[in-house]
């Protein structure tokens, strides 16, 4: 039940912080839908008694935790691919810089 | 083919030590000589200054495909008909370009690439020559579809057509692996040539050979 509520409150905090960087403008429409969508999801499964469990049991999974934390590794896994190309791009975007400055003042 | 067409672009990084050395050595043969210090943290880039060459310096260090990068697109812009890629530390034999750019002066390749397998005088660190350079074969191979007797040579000269069409985009040392690759996407005519190495030090390692995988696999990715 606290669990419950702490996750909750936590949500909403979330939600708050994404309307506010939406409305600075910090935020794409598509990441802002996403994020809504995300915290949303989250502050209500977490009322909805053993819904990972049942989850997780349709896929096979022992428990809804492990579902929960299979779902989150490949998460990260594949946002931390997507930056490891975001920073190779600036690296090259660098080098680019760099090269025209070494040129222009040859 | 007058030597005032023919351009020596070398990276230099750190190389206060032997820069001198190198830069007098070639100097003796009349070629247009083009230094890039890569963002040198030594006094690289001041011993430069006492040469009569073509000098110019990446503020940040970028690596070694990068510099020969930014040399070889001075060096085309400046006219070159054939671009010479020289180690700056003292590897290679300045008395050597001469015989190994004869295929390009006689229009039989476009880019010609050092080996150091083809002659026998040779010391390669044992390590190095019956483990390592090896394996670097296979997996020049593999990202090439190129069969070469040495995959990882510093030393390349191309003529001006080689050199509009390959671009190196690998800042890191998988440039040699790129510049292969490239030769075998446009179709350049290549040629091995030996070369002799001076090892002075050991150059890259197994450490350097993973980095290097890891940014050949990172760039077909981006690809």
């Amino acid at each position: 039940m606290l669990i419950q509520i702490l996750i909750s409150l936590f949500a909403l905090f979330a939600l708050w912080r994404i309307f506010l960087k939406k409305r600075k403008s910090e935020l794409k429409t598509s990441e802002y839908l996403i994020w809504l969508i995300l915290w949303l999801a989250i502050g209500i499964i977490v009322w909805i008694p053993n819904a990972t469990q049942k989850l997780a049991d349709l896929l096979g999974i022992g428990r809804g935790v492990d579902l929960v934390l299979y779902i989150s590794i490949i998460i990260l896994f594949y946002l931390i691919f997507r930056i490891y190309i975001h920073l190779e791009k600036i690296e090259r975007n660098i080098t680019k810089v760099v090269r025209k400055d070494a040129l222009d003042e040859k | 083919m007058t030597k005032d067409k023919i351009f020596v672009v070398i990276p230099a990084y750190n190389e206060a030590k032997r820069i001198s050395t190198v830069i007098t050595d070639l100097l003796k043969h009349n070629y247009q000589i083009v230094v890039v210090d890569d963002g040198s943290t030594d006094n690289t880039w001041q011993i430069l200054q006492n040469f009569p060459i073509t000098k110019m310096r990446h503020k940040i260090n970028r690596g070694q495909g990068a510099t020969l990068q930014t040399g070889t697109d001075y060096a085309f812009q400046a006219g070159a008909e054939i671009i010479v890629h020289f180690d700056g530390d003292g590897q290679f034999v300045a008395e050597e370009i001469y015989q190994a750019i004869q295929p390009i002066i006689s229009q039989t390749a476009d880019i010609v690439l050092g080996s150091r397998f083809l002659t026998r005088n040779h010391k390669i660190p044992a390590f190095k020559k019956y483990i390592i350079l090896p394996i670097s074969k296979i997996i020049n191979y593999f990202f090439t579809g190129l069969k070469l007797t040495d995959a990882h040579c510093g030393f390349r000269a191309m003529n001006r057509a080689a050199a509009s069409k390959i671009h190196i985009t690998q800042d890191g040392m998988s440039h040699n692996t790129e510049i292969v690759a490239q030769i075998k996407k446009h179709d350049l005519k290549y040629k091995e040539v030996p070369v002799t190495v001076i090892y002075h030090e050991f150059g890259q390692g197994i450490s350097g050979g993973f980095k290097i995988i890891r940014e050949l696999l990172l760039d077909k990715l981006i690809k």
